[in-house]
C-alpha cells in the first residue's frame, strides 16, 4: 500500500513540542519525538484539528502559491462557496467572481453550481430502489478517509456520486475547451480554491480510483488577500454568477442534506461528533434516515482550517447573499420515464473506499493477539493517567508504542520517578533498615 | 492456541450518554486485532444493545469480553430485578421498559432479538430479585 500523501506540514523552528496538537488528534496520528510533532501518514486524516490548535503556529497546511501556476495559458478558478463569506459589506458574488479574473485567473466557475448538479443527482440516487440506506455523504474527504480507515461495515453506504469540486473541475475544463479550441489541455489549469487542506490531499493522491480532475489547490487565506487589493465595489460587476441558494448552502452543514428535499435526514459537524454519529450508525442505532452529512470541520466548509472567517460570522454572511437568490440554478429536468433516475457514468466513484486496516497491530491475527497481551500487561504498569509528557497521547497509545519497538517504558515520567525514588530510598537507607 | 484476551468494562447504570462506550472500546480492539468486519459490526451491534438493557432495566452492571482467535465471549452481568418471563422478553417488540425511556427512543423491545440475531450463541441466566447474566458467542468468520 502507498504512503497516503498528507498536505499538513511542520515548521520545525516554531514546533516547540508542547502536546497540544497530540491531545486534539482524533487518530492518535501525533506523536511528540526528540522534541518535535511527528505525524503517522498511516493514520492521519487530514481534518486539519492540528493546524487550528497549534499554539505556535508550526503546522501549516500546504498547498500551492498562485505563482507558481501563473504560466499556464488558462487558468481556471473554482472557488467553493465558503470563499463568498469571507468578506464583510458584500451584497454580490459577482464582485468575488470579477475580482478572480482580475488578479489573474482567465475563467471562473463556481463549485457552488456543481454543488447544484449533485444535489439534483442525489435525490435521483436516493430514489433507487437498491440503494442501502442511509446514504452518507461524499463530499468531505476527511470523512470518507476515516470512514476507509475504521468503519469498515460503512463503506458501501458512502454516495458513490463525485463531490461538487470534481464534477466542477470537469465542468469547467469541458468548456474551457468548446469555447477555446486552441487550448491544448497541458495549457488549462483547473485551481480549486480551497477552505481545508483535506482537498489537497484529496486531489494529490486521487480518490476512488480516480485522478483528480483538478490540478492544482491554493488556500481560501491567499486568494482572500489577494481579492482584498483588486476587488473594486465602485465598478458594477457583470452580472456571471449561476449559483443558487442549494449551492451557497453547501458551505455551511444543513446545506447538502436540505437539498435532498427530504427531512429524514441527519447532518452533523466536527470531527467528534461525526465518529460519534458514525459509531451510532454502525450500531444501528440511528431513526430510520435516508441521508447522513458528515462535515469534519466545525460548522461545515466555512469552518476549514484556511479559511479566514469565523465559521459562524462566514455562515450568516452566506445566508445574507442567499435571500434573494433562487432556489437552484442548476436544475435537471425531469421527463417524467426511466431517463428521470438516469446519472451520467462520469458523475459516479469508479470504486467505493475499501477498508484499510491500518488500526492492526501485526498483518498476522496471531501476533496481533500476543501484542494485544502484552500491551495489557504494559498497561497494568503505566498511571493511566494520559499526561503526554512520554510524547503519546495517552498511556493505552503508549504502550501500543513501546510493543511496536517505537518507545521504550523507562520514557514514562511517572515510571521514572517511580524507578528514582527507589534507588534514592536505597541509597539512604544503606544499612539503615529504611528507618522501620 | 494462546490465551483468551480479556476486556473488562464498567457499565454506569445512572447514565444514558455513556451508554454504548464499552461497545466502542471493543470495536477499537478488534479492529487491532485484525478481525473480520462483519464480526467486529456483530458483537458492536450485541454489546451496544446489552449495554442499553442493563442501563435502563438493571441500573448498570459488568461487561466482560473474551477474544479468541476464533471466537468472541461476551458476558454482561447485571444485579438487576431478573427477567420474569424470557420467552416473552425474547419477542420483537415486547418492552417493559418505562414510559420515560421509551420517549427517548429506547426500549423498542428489540433488545434481546437484535442480540440474539447478532451473536451465533446466547444463554441468559437470570434470577428474579437477584439479576441476570448474558453469554454471548460469535464465531469469527
Amino acid at each position: 500500500m502507498d504512503s497516503y500523501k498528507h498536505s499538513v506540514s511542520l515548521d520545525v523552528e516554531k514546533c516547540k513540542g508542547c502536546t497540544t496538537c497530540l491531545r486534539h488528534c482524533p487518530t492518535e496520528a501525533i506523536r511528540i519525538r526528540d522534541g518535535h510533532a511527528v505525524i503517522n501518514p498511516d493514520r492521519c486524516i487530514d481534518c486539519g484539528e492540528c493546524i487550528r490548535v497549534c499554539p505556535n503556529k508550526a503546522k501549516k497546511a500546504s498547498y500551492q502559491k498562485f505563482d507558481s501556476i501563473r504560466d499556464y495559458k488558462w487558468k481556471i478558478a473554482l472557488p467553493a462557496p465558503t470563499l463568498y463569506g469571507q468578506f464583510d459589506n458584500l451584497d454580490d458574488i459577482d464582485y468575488i467572481l470579477q475580482g478572480l479574473l482580475d488578479m489573474g485567473f482567465d475563467d471562473v466557475y463556481e463549485v457552488s453550481r456543481a454543488a447544484e448538479l449533485v444535489s439534483a443527482y442525489t435525490r435521483r440516487y436516493l430514489k433507487r430502489e437498491d440503494v442501502k440506506k442511509p446514504v452518507i455523504s461524499s463530499a468531505c474527504p476527511v470523512i470518507i478517509r476515516l470512514i476507509s480507515l475504521r468503519f469498515p461495515s460503512l463503506c458501501d453506504k458512502v454516495l458513490p456520486i463525485l463531490p461538487p469540486m470534481e464534477i466542477a473541475a470537469m465542468l469547467a475544463r469541458e468548456k474551457a475547451h468548446e469555447e477555446h479550441p486552441e487550448l491544448r489541455d497541458e495549457d488549462i489549469c483547473v485551481c480549486f480554491i480551497s477552505p481545508c487542506p483535506a482537498k489537497v490531499s484529496y486531489v494529490n493522491n486521487g480518490f476512488a480510483g480516480r485522478k483528480s480532475y483538478v490540478d492544482a489547490v491554493i488556500s481560501i487565506s491567499d486568494v482572500y488577500f489577494a481579492l482584498l487589493g483588486v476587488m473594486d465595489k465602485r465598478k458594477e460587476p457583470p452580472p456571471v454568477s449561476q449559483s443558487g441558494m442549494i449551492g451557497i448552502g453547501w458551505a455551511s452543514t444543513g446545506g447538502e442534506s436540505s437539498a435532498i428535499f427530504n427531512d429524514k435526514y441527519l447532518a452533523a459537524d466536527g470531527i467528534e461528533n461525526v465518529i460519534h454519529v458514525l459509531d451510532q450508525i454502525e450500531d444501528g442505532n440511528i431513526p430510520e434516515l435516508e441521508f447522513i452529512e458528515l462535515n469534519a470541520c466545525n460548522g461545515g466548509c466555512v469552518g476549514g482550517a484556511m479559511a479566514v472567517e469565523n465559521p459562524y460570522i462566514a455562515k450568516a454572511r452566506l445566508q445574507t447573499l442567499r435571500r434573494y437568490l433562487p432556489v437552484s440554478r442548476n436544475w435537471l429536468y425531469n421527463n417524467g420515464d426511466e431517463s428521470d433516475s438516469w446519472i451520467p457514468d462520469a458523475y459516479f466513484f469508479e470504486e467505493l473506499p475499501t477498508y484499510q486496516p491500518f488500526a492492526q497491530l501485526s498483518g498476522s491475527r496471531s501476533e496481533s493477539f500476543k501484542m494485544m497481551a502484552d500491551i495489557q500487561k504494559i498497561m497494568e504498569r503505566l498511571p493511566d493517567i494520559d499526561c503526554g509528557s512520554c510524547g503519546a497521547p495517552s498511556c493505552h497509545a503508549f504502550a501500543e508504542d513501546v510493543v511496536h519497538g517505537e518507545a521504550k517504558e523507562t520514557d514514562c515520567v511517572i515510571r521514572m520517578r517511580e524507578q528514582i525514588r527507589q534507588i534514592l530510598a536505597q541509597q539512604k537507607g544503606g544499612g539503615q533498615d529504611d528507618g522501620k | 492456541m494462546s490465551e483468551a484476551l480479556h476486556f473488562h468494562f464498567n457499565v454506569d447504570g445512572e447514565n444514558f450518554t455513556s451508554a454504548g462506550e464499552a461497545s466502542v472500546q471493543v470495536k477499537k480492539k478488534l479492529r487491532q486485532l485484525g478481525m473480520p468486519p462483519e464480526t467486529i459490526r456483530c458483537v458492536s451491534i450485541a454489546m451496544y444493545e446489552g449495554e442499553i438493557n442493563m442501563v435502563i432495566h438493571a441500573g448498570g452492571g459488568n461487561a466482560d469480553v473474551y477474544v479468541n482467535e476464533d471466537e468472541i465471549v461476551i458476558v454482561l452481568e447485571d444485579h438487576g430485578p431478573g427477567i420474569p418471563n424470557v420467552e416473552l422478553a425474547m419477542q420483537e417488540g415486547y418492552s417493559t421498559a418505562p414510559e420515560t425511556i421509551r420517549s427517548l427512543g429506547f426500549g423498542a423491545g428489540m433488545g434481546l432479538p437484535n442480540m440474539k440475531r447478532y451473536t451465533d450463541d446466547m444463554k441468559i441466566d437470570t434470577v428474579i430479585g437477584t439479576g441476570t447474566t448474558i453469554t454471548m458467542k460469535v464465531y469469527v468468520k
